[in-house]
């Protein structure tokens, strides 16, 4: 599943990291349109229905994380970050605006390019979102609230299930804490992170392969979890 | 020599009063003898000429009273708004003097300079009177045209009041007017003014008709002409001698020698007169001229009301020109004589003597007998005016204001002392002679005097004498005397009694006063002592505030500046007594101009509270703003000459803690600048190495990219793409480094799986663990860690690096944690080779390195950011050797039991 026809538009100011982009995402098949504004990028958003966005925060005319708003009024567009932008509250208000992931400057190529997969693959989803997730041998079916793998079947209780549930909406991609509460917990218990991690502790000792070092539920320290779909 | 060179410091306040009379604006008075001859008028056909001549010129407040002719001038002149001032439901218009300021005239008309400010109303206006508004608009350069009446002048306000019977209850300090820098005497022949009246041109205050006619009658018009042609001839002189002086270089003309003008008052009536009276006298004279305000025992026995009065007396005295002083001593003619010699006065003036017929013959008044012991000075005494009482027996109306029950109990204390003292008797009768019996009595009626006070002593000296002769007088348990010689013995009793009553009490008063006095001092001792013993402004101003508040029973506060100079509102109100919401603005213009404002003062006198600023307007060190519970605590006179010394003595620490302050504050930044000049000449360094690989690598790549093989163009690739790696965890770590030394970093603290955390910062590490064997031991039930996820990631992330960095491949590396109280304590061992000797904390500092300088990469910075971290979560962390070999790191995390109080601190930061 080459991303042959998918169109990537770039919207950074910077010259040079475009050009490392370009050659980058062309030579993974992909197309690449370029905006060296946050004007410029959204004219061209408009224009050129890219199937997904690179977007820096720091742009010459605007801030990228307004961009991702303006975005996401009218596209659901998945939206890549791609700032130099390192602590965690510049990271969240780039989520809170609606962008599905975040890769920080200095970026690994390969990193990049699971990411910008990870990010497609949602959009293609969409709102079907699988109901079957497959991680190492174990395959959970989260609408028959089912799960089993090599040994046998695995006993989930409700509340790992929509934490999966809920993972596996943007797999992928990065979940924060916030919306995982919000979603799972309900708005009234955001500050109950010690139940999150009881969760995850429990679902990684279930489906993790190697609790102590896990490799499908990854912790993003200061942002959420990320669930890794085998590639 | 020294002497011939002028003291700098002289020079310097010479330069800077001429350059604030420069800036100052010029005050315009057009004066006249009263209302009616046409002053307004005069002032706006003035105000049009200047305005034709293309001046500034702005009219502030005009009283008009429907004059069509003052109306018609008032065309083409532009006018501020005046201030709407509600009062108990009316309004009634004021001139506004903010509006004035902001405009900023040139020349800013402003009518009857003695008017009395509406205070009270809403909003609140900044001063009593006008003329302090003026004072203002003065001071801030803008020049004032203003309107006078010659009644309305302070000095010759009681001889006004004489002449027509009419009170003037507008006044304005005669040094305002004497120091105008114009006066223009507007004048009208007192027929003409009459003619005015009557033709309904002159208005008239809604006084009723018989008092206008009173006033407005040829003799009353014509001895205000009088005095108010005198008054200017009088400016015209004192200006003409200036001016010669001026010549002769000593600026003013040399006072005579030795006129001194001392005018003594005390609590009764008729001070008020006497010092308008010495007023005129000095003018007259030319002289230096001091109010003195004589204490006596005998006066601290009067109503706090009478006392009080001493504030007015002295006010109204400064407002004159005079120098004033309180003085004590046991009797006014003593004090007030010993005063006269050693100020050299040549006249005292002293009030009508109140003794009067029988009484003034026995013991002579106070006046006659300074008169009679004047040395070297003339005693002028001053008759009471016919309409009020020279001393009436208000004055001494209720001697004590002590409750009532307290002085009951004196009277019944009074009575058993008596009581006691015949039971005494009785014991002594049947074996001592009566003499000694009166005796017994005479120690009772001293004992009474010292304790009880006068009252109670002169009871008890009465029932002693009705005792002795009810009990032992023969024939006994009657009335009558036997003896003749008995009346004598009683007589003597009485008198003998009275006269220790009389001392006593004096001794007592006495006693009374140096207590006072010494308690005072001894509470200056105390907050001074406190005061130096203390650092730190905010500290100082927290001791400040607590000993204000208990001397003076108040709610008070010290409201400090910024660095701006603007007054800040304390953001922890520094005890639980402390003023909430004092208003700033008040507390601004009392910093600004370095002068006291609020209750008992001429600015905003309806405020509930006094501020009483600290240091002077240049220094700006602070506001003591005092609310008292009981008012008397801080408007009595003793009270606000003592609040005004503990304003002093806190402005004095202030200013020394906040000299320290700088001086610390500038070593602190020297200090700063090395450790930056430091860390740069290291990481610049560190920055060239790996530049230098990825230009080169670039260069080369560009330049030769075709004809290298494919290994070499990788190799070639591959480096640029690892320095510039190794190059951005430097810069991550300079610049974590800088966050936590530049200020704080709020902590993004949650709870978070110990566990977890670790494997995070293993994974960042990639290939190059491979070959080092991480083992993480842990129960499985250790409770959550309450820290920031991504420091402490970091924080594990860096004790790897320090691994990698330093041990050879296949080091061990064992991280293990256990629950410990309200933390869990982590242990980093490695069985590499130990530390490099010496001091291990040193390893914590920032540029320390390992032994192999020069193969490991980076600046020291790993282990400095892990302190830092581990700080930043309130704990510590050390570095030992561990048994059997290796370096171990341990340091503790908050955890369970610390929830609560980290919680708390953590504020809204509840991400992972």
């Amino acid at each position: 599943m080459t991303g042959a026809m998918h169109l990537v538009l770039v919207i950074e100011d910077d010259a040079a990291i475009r050009g490392v982009l370009r050659a980058l995402l062309e030579s993974e098949g992909f197309r690449v349109a370029e905006a060296g504004g946050a004007v410029r990028g959204l004219l061209d958003a408009r224009a050129q229905r890219p199937d997904l966005l690179l977007v820096d925060l720091g742009l010459p005319d605007g801030d990228g994380v307004t961009v991702i708003r303006r975005l996401r009024e009218w596209s659901p567009v998945p939206i890549l970050v791609l700032s130099a932008r390192t602590s965690e509250p510049q990271k969240l208000a780039a989520f809170e605006a609606g962008a599905d992931d975040y890769v920080t400057k200095p970026f690994s190529p390969p990193e990049l390019l699971a990411r910008v997969r990870a990010a497609l693959r949602r959009g293609a989803q969409g709102s079907q979102s699988g109901h079957e997730i497959a991680l190492g041998d174990t395959r959970i079916d989260v609408s028959r609230r089912h799960a089993r793998n090599a040994a046998g079947e695995i006993h989930l209780t409700p509340l790992e299930y929509r934490v999966l549930e809920c993972l596996n909406r943007q797999a992928g991609l990065i979940v924060t804490q916030r919306q995982l509460l919000k979603e799972v917990w309900g708005p009234n218990h955001l500050e109950d992170s010690r139940g999150l991690r009881v969760c995850i502790k429990n679902l990684r000792s279930k489906l993790e392969p190697q609790p102590q070092r896990p490799v499908y539920i990854v912790t993003e320290p200061g942002l959420g979890y990320r669930l890794r779909l085998n590639e | 020599m020294a002497e011939a060179r002028p003291d700098p410091d002289t020079l310097l306040a010479q330069v800077q009063a001429q350059e604030a009379r420069a800036q100052r604006g010029r005050l315009r008075i057009f004066f006249g003898a009263s209302a009616g001859v046409g002053k307004t008028y005069a002032m706006l056909e003035a105000a049009r000429a200047a305005r034709a001549a293309g001046r500034d010129v702005v009219v502030g407040y005009v009283e008009l009273h429907g004059r069509a002719e003052t109306e018609a001038l008032l065309e083409g002149l532009p006018r501020l708004p005046a201030l709407a001032v509600r009062y108990r439901g009316l309004v009634r218009q004021e001139f506004d003097l903010d509006a004035a300021l902001r405009r900023r005239p040139g020349i800013v008309l402003v009518d009857e300079l003695a008017h009395s400010n509406l205070i009270g109303g809403e909003p609140a206006m900044r001063h009593p009177k006008r003329w302090q508004d003026v004072e203002e608009l003065l001071e801030a350069g803008i020049s004032v045209w203003t309107t006078v009446n010659v009644q309305h002048l302070e000095s010759l306000n009681d001889l006004v009041t004489q002449m027509t019977g009419a009170q003037q209850r507008e006044t304005l300090p005669d040094h305002v007017f004497d120091e105008a820098d114009e006066v223009e005497l507007i004048d009208l022949p007192p027929e003409d003014l009459l003619a005015r009246l009557h033709a309904g041109k002159v208005y008239v205050h809604d006084a009723v008709a018989s008092a206008v006619d009173r006033f407005f009658k040829v003799p009353n018009l014509m001895a205000l002409r009088e005095m108010a042609l005198r008054r200017v001839a009088h400016r015209v002189e004192t200006a003409a001698r200036a001016s010669a002086g001026a010549g002769t270089g000593s600026g003013r003309r040399p006072r005579l020698p030795g006129e001194r003008v001392l005018v003594a008052t005390g609590p009764d009536r008729q001070s008020e007169q006497l010092i308008r009276a010495g007023k005129r006298l000095a003018d007259a004279l030319d002289a230096q001229w001091t109010v003195v305000y004589v204490e006596t025992p005998a006066l601290l026995k009067l109503s706090e009301a009478q006392r009080n009065r001493r504030i007015d007396l002295l006010r109204l005295g400064e407002s004159l020109g005079a120098e004033t002083v309180t003085i004590d001593g046991p009797t006014a003619t003593e004090a007030l004589e010993q005063y006269a010699r050693t100020r050299n006065a040549t006249r005292v003036i002293v009030g009508a003597p109140k003794r009067l017929g029988l009484k003034a013959l026995v013991r002579p008044s106070a006046v006659t007998e300074l008169a009679r012991r004047a040395r070297g000075y003339d005693v002028i005494i001053i008759a009471p005016p016919e309409s009020a009482p020279a001393d009436g027996s208000s004055a001494h109306g209720r001697p004590d204001n002590r409750p009532r029950q307290i002085r009951w109990a004196r009277y019944a204390g009074a009575t058993a002392i008596s009581a006691v003292g015949t039971a005494a008797a009785f014991a002594m009768y049947p074996h001592f002679e009566l003499v000694n019996l009166v005796m017994v009595y005479l120690l009772g009626a001293t004992i009474s005097g010292l304790r009880l006070g006068r009252g109670p002593s002169v009871l008890t000296t009465v029932l002693n004498v009705a005792a002795f002769d009810f009990c032992f007088v023969p024939p006994r348990f009657t009335f009558a005397v036997s003896d003749a010689q008995y009346l004598v013995t009683f007589a003597v009793m009485l008198i003998v009694g009275l006269i220790s009553a009389t001392l006593m009490a004096s001794v007592r008063q006495q006693t009374r006063v140096a207590g006072a006095r010494e308690r005072r001092t001894a509470l200056l001792y105390a907050m001074s002592r406190e005061l130096a013993a203390t650092r730190g402004t905010r500290q100082l101003a927290t001791v400040a505030v607590r000993h204000v508040a208990e001397v003076f029973q108040s709610k008070a506060t010290v409201i400090l500046p910024d660095a701006e100079g603007r007054l800040q509102m304390p953001r922890d109100p520094p005890v639980e007594q402390s003023l909430r919401a004092p208003d700033l603005a008040i507390a601004q213009w009392v910093a600004d101009h370095g002068r006291e404002a609020g209750r008992d003062t001429d600015t905003l006198p309806a405020s509930p509270a006094l501020y009483v600023p600290l240091g002077d307007a240049a220094r700006r060190l602070g506001v003591l703003a005092v609310h008292p519970d009981n008012p008397r605590r801080v408007s009595l006179p003793e009270q606000r000459h003592l609040l005004e010394t503990f304003a002093g003595q806190i402005g004095v620490a202030l200013e020394r803690a906040q000299l320290a302050e700088r001086t610390e504050a500038v070593r602190l930044d020297a200090e700063r600048e090395s450790v930056r000049n430091t860390l740069l000449a290291s990481i610049s360094h560190d920055f060239r190495t790996p530049l230098a690989a990825i230009a080169g690598a670039g260069a080369t790549l560009a330049a030769h990219g075709a004809t290298l093989d494919d290994a070499t163009r990788q190799a070639l690739a591959r480096s640029v793409e690892t320095k510039a790696l190794e190059m951005s965890e430097l810069i991550n770590n300079v610049l974590d480094l800088m966050r936590f030394e530049t200020g704080r970093v709020p902590l993004r603290r949650d709870w978070q799986d110990l566990a977890d955390l670790i494997q995070v910062a293993e994974r960042g590490f990639g290939e190059r663990l491979r070959g080092y064997q991480v083992e993480t031991r842990m129960s499985e039930r250790l409770p959550p860690v309450y820290v920031d996820a991504t420091l402490v990631v970091k924080l594990f992330a860096n004790l790897l690096d320090n691994v990698v960095k330093h041990t050879p491949c296949g080091t061990r590396v064992l991280i293990s944690a256990v629950h410990d109280g309200a933390e869990v304590l982590v242990t980093v061992d490695d069985t590499g080779p130990g530390l490099p000797p010496g001091d291990p904390a040193r390893l914590f500092d920032k540029f320390q390195r390992g032994s192999n300088e020069g193969t490991s990469v980076g600046v020291g910075l790993g282990l400095a950011i892990c302190r830092a971290i581990v700080r930043e979560h309130g704990t510590d962390i050390t570095a030992t050797t561990r048994p059997g070999g290796g370096a171990r790191f341990q340091f503790a995390l908050p955890s369970e039991a610390a929830a609560g109080t980290t919680q708390a601190s953590a504020g809204n930061s509840h991400e992972p």
